[in-house]
């Protein structure tokens, strides 16, 4: 398949005016004509949803959550970027634009990224406006501060509280829609499956999680802002709930999925501690401001860290990249807390964990400077560990945070299947190989309040009196294949419980497609998947019945899912035959253990696109070429 | 350790439901409640029983998602947390543990431990907004707001709308949670325009959907998780009282001939 991006010719700076300029439009008293279906409430849905409502179109929305305020977003909690420059330290639209570029490290696409960052703006206005509480300054300006991979500060914030506070906002101005009857939203609905009509997403089929009952839903446009599937690992820094299932049923449906194996691995999470664990604690980036990380020096010094002496602790961080410091990428701060705790560095009872130490912060501003920055961070790693930051450094340690892979989308956000759209985290489109942090708070926000209102309508033009009507024939087949998969789970009554097989495969996942890939091990893991896979058709256990709130159904249903992803994740991974920001070969690195590129070879997006069960997957490349960037080697020395 | 837990089963709203004790497992002090939870419902699915429902997603304090009345308090033993952020070294080895779904009128249980909390979307979409067009608004430094302004609204925006509130007060009213909403943007300038507007719709649709009247007890601000203070619901009277009047002196529409 030909991918075409469908970027607008002309400079970088204009592509985005030419395109809205060029855009066919929708007149205004058809946009009520039209039924949009939106699937997912955070940033990226909600936004959209209540954007669109606004515009005039007919709008659904749907969450398998019981109200839209409770998506993955409202977890999110150090900042959001824009090129304000309200600092006055040198910021602009294009150096957004680079620093993003650069720390995806050169594998996103360039025009896309530009329109990130020339809408960012927009963004702090729209949510100030709708009573976010932001941070601000004595003087009533808004505060700023610094996020990793960047040498301004740019970091909107709102407490440790930012993406509750921007989803709320979303959650405000969508409930206002639903207030006023234009949009009619579904919680606690879950989509299972997509309908395409003529080649064109027309619909969706859905399960009511409180009734059991299968649901139909036709449209003319369909919208995915469904999140990121970093829970294929089972623990990671995601809500318990969040999956993969509606991006991945549109890939079997059609849609191509984009670079499944870029993963952000996150440096300073709450180190896992036991076998029981249900998830893995994030501890803001933003606490690297005023944090230094270290290790000892010596292997296996089991020393409390207030008895190793200065002389006898590596900041490896400031050691090893002094321009960024602590404040280095995150792929970079990842990989290396991965190698000092390989040489035997590694602090706490486990071993798999490093310090991050405020002591100096506090001795330099006090402890109540830190406690009005950080307190809310501070009171979760007492509850989670039992131990008083203040007084002690905190231990962390990598963890899965989120997925820069996602369905394939062009310039519009329209996936290679037309009338589908991603956006949010859902898409691949905006951070490359690696995403900076607060910059998905901004791509999802992005995205549903400033592009795809601008974009739908240019393929909503042509399409009036399309919708199909919910009878059709490709709604049965849908809804069957649905119908089969449940009672297929249900009535498979084998012995084994549904999150026994998540903890394996996510095991399988972290151990050969985690922090460090090689040829061997994901080779392995492609052995290893589809085995347990067949293990989990002939012994997966899912108790209760299908017309009730069951919730081992839902979560056998995003297993099954999950497992075939990882699988793809693993074979994207063994062929790209490089190491880019979070996507990490072994074989492919330089003399001194960094990310070594090969743009000759895969300077490109790799989309897959489903050939049917137990066929391989083809893979459909799209060059990126950038006419504004040079590529280089990433430098955050 | 190993607790017993005393547990409301019911199959679904219609049904009539009751409590039933199960063994835990072997347990780690350092598990939370809810990995607890996940823990015996591994085991009571391998026993052939069906798992105890309840709801949850974040699992750190800050989506409102997870409820439960654990030992007769909304959200467990201690102050200004969820139960998600509740552990197991909080209780002793051999606790019975009793674990009981939000009780409230409007919110009706929809299984076991998971309840139906639509009426606070409802009351958001009566007025929980400040009216503003994509892509119309100024430049957000265009406003100044003092930091402490910020901070109060900050305090009250923490709200993660879980209804423990409404489950600690005996008349099951829904007070904290709407005065914390209408605080947040009453005391911007940008939500000043709708400020009499929101407060007598949001107090209406809370009526509306059966929530009871506050009688100045404070159960409600006792157990939230995120200590939203009682304060605002002072504010909240004031503000309703002083829109109640203002409507009732707002001049007519003009009859005059154009
Ligand atoms: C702990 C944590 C902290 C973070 N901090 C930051 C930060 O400080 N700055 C930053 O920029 N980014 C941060 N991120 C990343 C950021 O929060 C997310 O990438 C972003 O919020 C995703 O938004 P979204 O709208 O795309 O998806 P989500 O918020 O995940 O929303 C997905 C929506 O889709 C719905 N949904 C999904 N599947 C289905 C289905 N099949 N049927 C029906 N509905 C469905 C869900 O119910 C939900 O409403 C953080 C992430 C984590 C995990
Ligand atoms: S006020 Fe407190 S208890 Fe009530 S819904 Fe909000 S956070 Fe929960
Ligand atoms: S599970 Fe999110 S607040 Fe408890």
């Amino acid at each position: 398949m030909k991918l075409d991006a469908k970027i607008p010719s002309g400079p970088l700076a204009e592509k985005w005016d030419k395109y809205i300029a060029e855009s066919k439009l929708v007149n205004p008293t058809n946009k009520r004509k039209y039924q949009v279906v939106v699937v997912g409430s955070g940033l990226a849905g909600g936004s959209a949803a209540a954007t669109l409502a606004e515009l005039g179109y007919k709008v659904k929305c749907l969450t398998f959550h019981d109200s839209p305020r409770r998506a993955h977003s409202i977890a999110a909690q150090g900042g959001i970027n824009a090129a304000k420059n309200y600092q006055n330290d040198g910021d602009s639209v294009y150096r957004l634009f680079y620093d993003t570029v650069k720390g995806g490290d050169f594998r996103s696409r360039e025009a896309n990224v530009y329109r990130l960052a020339q809408v960012s703006a927009n963004i702090i206005d729209q949510c100030a406006a709708q009573g976010v509480p932001f941070a601000r300054e004595y003087g009533g300006g808004l505060a700023n501060r610094s996020f990793g991979g960047a040498q301004v500060s740019r970091t909107f914030y709102a407490r440790g509280q930012t993406g509750q506070q921007l989803l709320l906002g979303a959650y405000s101005a969508l409930s206002r829609q639903i207030g006023l009857g234009t949009v009619e939203m579904l919680n606690h609905t879950e989509m299972l499956d997509l309908v395409v009509v003529d080649g064109h997403a027309k619909g969706i089929i859905t399960r009511n999680l409180i009734t059991g009952t299968i649901e139909r839903h036709a449209a003319d446009a369909v919208v995915l802002a469904t999140g990121g599937y970093g829970n294929v690992f089972n623990l990671s820094t995601y809500a318990r709930n969040s999956n993969a299932t509606a991006v991945w049923r549109a890939y079997k449906r059609g849609a191509c999925f984009a670079n499944p194996c870029y993963t952000q691995i996150h440096p300073t999470c709450i180190p896992v501690s036991g076998d029981y664990q249900s998830k893995l604690t994030l501890m803001s980036e933003s606490l690297r401001n005023d944090g230094r990380i270290w290790v000892p020096k010596k292997v296996g010094d089991k020393r409390a860290p207030g008895d190793i002496p200065e002389e006898e602790r590596d900041y490896y961080l400031e050691r090893k990249y002094p321009s960024f410091g602590n404040l280095a990428p995150r792929d970079i701060s990842s990989r290396a807390a991965k190698q000092v705790c390989d040489e035997g560095r590694g602090v706490g009872e486990t071993g798999l964990g490093v310090y991050l130490d405020f002591s100096d912060a506090i001795n330099r501003l006090g402890e109540s400077v830190i406690r009005e920055r950080y307190g809310n961070l501070f009171d979760i790693y007492k509850e989670i560990t039992d131990e008083n930051a203040y007084e002690v450094p905190m231990r962390i340690y990598p963890a899965v945070h989120y997925t820069m892979g996602g369905l394939w989308v062009d310039y519009s956000l329209m996936s290679n299947l037309p009338g589908l759209f991603v956006l949010g985290e859902a898409n691949f489109s905006d951070h490359g190989a690696n995403r900076l942090g607060a910059s998905a708070l901004m791509q999802g926000l992005a995205d549903g309040y400033f592009v795809l209102p601008n974009t739908i309508n240019n393929y909503l033009a042509d399409q009036l009196g399309n919708c199909p009507s919910t009878d059709h024939s490709a709604f049965d087949e849908v809804e069957k294949d649905v119908q089969d998969i449940t009672s297929r789970l249900l009535n498979n009554k084998g012995k084994r419980s549904v999150g026994s097989f998540h903890k394996e495969l996510g095991n399988i996942m972290w151990t050969y497609c985690g922090m460090g890939r090689t040829k061997e091990g994901l080779e392995k893991a492609l052995e290893l998947i589809p085995q347990l896979r067949e293990e989990y058709w002939k012994d997966v256990n899912v108790p209760g019945e299908e017309g009730e709130l069951n919730q081992s159904l839902e979560k056998a249903g995003r297993v099954a899912d999950f497992m075939e992803l990882g699988e793809l994740m693993c074979r994207d991974a063994l062929t790209r035959e490089e190491s880019c920001g979070g996507h990490f070969r072994e074989e492919h690195q330089t003399a001194e253990g960094e990310a070594l590129r090969n743009d000759a070879e895969f300077a490109s997006v790799f989309a897959w696109e489903h050939q049917g069960d137990g066929n391989e997957p083809v893979l459909n490349k799209e060059l990126l070429e950038y006419e504004d960037i040079k590529m280089a080697t990433r430098n955050y020395k | 350790m190993k607790v017993k837990i005393k547990v409301w089963r019911q199959k679904d709203q219609e049904s009539k439901g009751g409590f039933k004790i199960y063994d835990s497992p072997e347990l780690n002090p350092n598990m939370s409640f809810l990995e607890m939870l996940d823990v015996v419902n591994e085991y009571l699915t391998d026993q052939g029983e069906e798992p105890i429902a309840f709801d949850h997603d974040c699992r750190e304090g800050i989506c409102g998602t997870c409820s439960l009345v654990i030992d007769g308090k909304p959200h467990g033993p201690h102050q200004g947390v969820a139960t998600c952020q509740t552990y197991m070294r909080s209780f002793q080895d051999g606790d019975v543990i009793t674990v009981e779904p939000f009780r409230a009128e409007p919110f009706p249980v929809i299984k076991d431990l998971v309840v139906n909390r639509k009426p606070f979307d409802k009351i958001m979409q009566a007025g929980g907004f400040v009216t503003v067009r994509t892509g119309s608004a100024p430049d957000a430094n265009a406003i100044p707001i003092s930091k402490e302004v910020a901070d109060t609204a900050m305090d009250a925006a923490a709200c993660i709308g879980c209804g423990a509130c409404v489950a600690a007060c005996k008349n099951a009213s829904a007070m904290l949670f709407v005065a914390a909403k209408a605080s947040q943007l009453n005391s911007l300038p940008q939500g000043q325009a709708e400020k009499d507007d929101r407060v007598i719709n949001m107090v209406a649709a809370m009526d509306e959907a059966g929530f009871g009247n506050c009688t100045n007890q404070y159960e409600c601000s006792a157990v939230c998780p995120k200590l939203i203070t009682h304060d605002f619901i002072s504010q909240l009277n004031r503000d309703f009282v002083a829109a109640t009047v203002r409507k009732s002196f707002k001049s007519k529409p003009s009859t005059a001939k154009v």
